[in-house]
């Protein structure tokens, strides 16, 4: 039976997209600039709707690509707005110099972000090469696997970025969950309105009594100090990110972390991965357990900040374990998830577990439980010495010969 | 832990099958179920076959891949059936509706399944006699429901008229028809 | 001119490259001229003109009237002597 965990919570059928439009009501932001692109396309046309309707009083700015859309953003975050926009894809990498200069000037943007695949070939279908490609922009990276949690991170993101002062983007797997209806709770205006505050900015750009100047050029006496500062900034957002997690679990009483834990605590096999594949791999490992397979899983939601030490401790006990990529590196050697994930565990002493690297999903590809139980299966030979883990990347659900 | 129930809708561009699907998902939620509802996108033309899913469950739902092997599969426009291989994944346990006004004999044949697993209901015709309009997802959102028999149609009928109350606050004419097609659907859905 | 301040850390700085107002006036640029006005009070006839085209806000003003030159930011452009109807700014070698 389905029932709010919240006392005055309402259960709701909405998609991914509805969800996060519905956050960015209930927020409020002074100012959203945005272009439509599929699959975020509904994010946007939902959120200019409302605000035709009045129902909220942002002041919405229909731009004229998603380079002014960061750069108008960006703009009425100087100025001193509390500010969002929402993208996807080939837009997010029009945003690209801009994300750089979000971050470096310290601004609280949030942006509603759908995973989908870059071009070439063109395709619409999720896939998360997007922001792992802007991994290292010093943007806060927050995943979610369903409707629910992308509605949850959209109303924490703001308090994170506002603390942090850094710019924070909340995905969701593009199609899979942006166009997938699902039951969620949904708060109340009034008390989502509560949590997330009113912004006020130590300092802005239209406050006339207190000129500054924002953006200046720096050569190479002062530019280092600033990068390592959001550097430091990210590993400072940590604490934040937690202390918004708790706050809110008193407030709604739903738990956040860095990752979700599945199963871990006497899991021998265990899937390291983001979004909703996570949510199918819980309902495999449902079944593996069944059949006495001591299989887990950690599924991703902070990207960036990473949480290194932490997931290095609680992978430290598996005998072998998958890191599951919707994103290749093209490095020649592996992606991303893994190779922080890796270097975590290297860098925490962490050596004992046999590791794999796994890309999926490019371009919407299916995942199903299949090939999930398949992925546990060859973990479950490598743990008991039956198997080798792969040196190199290795491929789901892809035509290789 | 109880069964999942897929279900997986036929229908053309245009023909509403997204639209049945979250109907329909909207509709079993407020009666205390989980559900999913999903389309399945590609080249969107109008007229093109085109399929949406649905799961329902009495616990939270957190696969994400798709509908591969449905419990149930409904069929909006019998032509499709030479277009599109409707059965697929169906399996012998599956059951299948059809909008037709053929038997469910004949059209096991057609289909090439078991009797037992076809379901028929004239939702064209219901809609036409209803609605006004050949709309025939409204209706078959009835049919789905007494075929799996396990969801309670008055709640359906309790959320579909809300949900169509705000839609069409101007024409109470279309809400009273949309609701008598899903009953009669109900009611005249047949496995003979 | 070697610069000696102290500078700050990531620290110290203010986070997203913030820079007060008003320090154009703290970074003195009259070190790079090689030529200079000279003011004459005598021909002036306080018009201005000198004041709108100066590129640095060198020319120095008080109460309407031109009251000399701020030779700490000037950098000897001689846009301001060859814009003076007057001829009441003339431009001399800098002798260092």
């Amino acid at each position: 039976m389905v029932k709010p965990i919240f006392s005055k919570g309402k259960i709701v059928a909405k998609t991914g997209n509805e969800m996060m439009a519905e956050a960015m009501r209930q927020i409020a932001p002074d100012v959203v600039a945005a272009y439509p692109i599929t699959p975020a396309t509904e994010i946007v046309q939902i959120f200019s709707q409302f605000v035709a309707d009045g129902k909220v009083p942002t002041e919405f700015v229909a731009v004229e690509s998603e380079h002014s859309a960061m750069s108008a953003t960006i703009a009425a975050s100087v100025a001193g707005a509390r500010a969002m926009t929402g993208t996807s894809s080939q837009g997010f990498a029009l945003m690209w110099e801009m994300l750089y200069i979000a971050a470096g000037l310290r601004l609280p943007i949030v942006m509603a972000e759908v995973n989908r695949a870059l071009s070439a070939p063109i395709n619409i279908h999720g896939d998360q090469s997007d922001t792992m490609g802007a991994r290292d922009a010093g943007w806060i990276q927050i995943y979610s696997e369903d409707p629910q949690e992308a509605y949850d991170n959209m109303i924490q993101s703001v308090r994170i970025a506002e603390a942090a002062k850094l710019p924070t983007m909340v995905t969701t797997d593009g199609f899979i969950i942006s166009h997938c209806m699902a039951a969620a709770e949904v708060y109340p205006d009034e008390d989502v309105k509560e949590f997330v505050g009113t912004y006020k900015p130590e300092r802005y750009l239209l406050d006339y009594k207190r000129p500054f100047t924002l953006g200046s050029i720096e050569m190479q006496d002062y530019y280092f100090e600033h990068r390592y500062q959001l550097a430091q900034a990210q590993r400072d957002a940590k604490k934040i990110i937690l202390d918004v997690a708790k706050d809110f679990k008193n407030k709604f009483g739903r738990e956040y972390g860095f990752y979700e834990k599945y199963k871990m605590d006497d899991a021998e096999v265990a899937i390291v991965t983001i979004g909703s594949a996570a949510g199918t791999t819980k309902a495999v490992i449902n079944e593996l357990r069944e059949k006495g397979i001591k299989a887990g899983l950690i599924k991703i939601r902070i990207f960036r900040p990473f949480p290194a030490d932490e997931i290095a401790k609680d992978l430290a006990n598996v005998k072998a374990l998958a890191v599951l990529d919707r994103a290749d590196s093209c490095s020649g050697t592996f992606a991303p998830v893994y190779s922080d994930v890796v270097a975590a565990m290297y860098a925490n002493g962490v050596t004992g577990p046999k590791t794999e690297n796994y890309v999926y999903g490019l371009g919407g590809r299916e995942i199903d439980m299949t090939h999930i139980a398949d992925v546990f299966k060859h973990l479950d030979e490598v743990a008991k010495g039956k198997a080798q883990a792969s040196k190199t990347v290795e491929y789901i659900n892809v035509r290789i010969k | 832990m109880s069964k999942m129930i897929e279900v997986r809708w036929h229908g053309r561009g245009g023909q509403g099958a997204k639209t049945a699907a979250l109907l329909f998902a909207q509709a079993v939620l407020s009666t205390g179920k989980y559900i999913q509802a999903f389309p399945e996108y590609g080249p969107e033309r109008m007229g093109a076959p085109v399929q949406s899913f649905n799961r329902v469950s009495d616990d939270p739902i957190t696969v994400h891949c798709s509908v591969t092997e449905p419990n149930y599969v409904v069929i909006l426009d019998p032509s499709l059936i030479e277009a599109v291989d409707v059965t697929e994944g169906v399996g012998t346990q599956g059951k299948v509706i059809v909008n037709t006004s053929f038997s469910a004999e004949e059209m096991a044949k057609k289909l090439g399944i078991a009797k037992e697993q076809v379901y028929v209901v004239d939702a064209s015709k219901i809609s036409n006699e209803t609605i006004g309009q050949n709309r025939p997802n409204t209706p078959m959102l009835g049919a789905l429901v007494k075929v799996i028999g396990t969801l309670d149609i008055e709640g359906v009928l309790k959320d579909t008229r809300a949900k169509l109350e705000v839609k069409f606050r101007s024409k109470p004419e279309v809400i009273d028809g949309n609701i008598t097609s899903i009953q009669r659907a109900y009611d005249e859905v047949k496995n003979s | 001119m070697k610069n000696e301040e102290k500078k700050p850390t990531a620290a110290e700085l203010p986070a997203g490259g913030i820079v007060e107002a008003g320090t154009a006036a703290q970074f003195k640029t009259g070190p790079w001229r090689s030529i200079k006005p000279v003011w004459s009070k005598e021909k002036c006839k306080a018009c201005m003109i000198c004041w709108i085209y100066c590129p640095d806000a060198s020319i120095q003003v008080a109460d309407g009237k031109v009251t000399g030159i701020d030779y700490d930011h000037c950098k000897g452009c001689g846009i301001c002597s060859k814009e003076c109807k007057f001829g009441a700014i003339t431009m001399e070698a800098e002798k260092k």
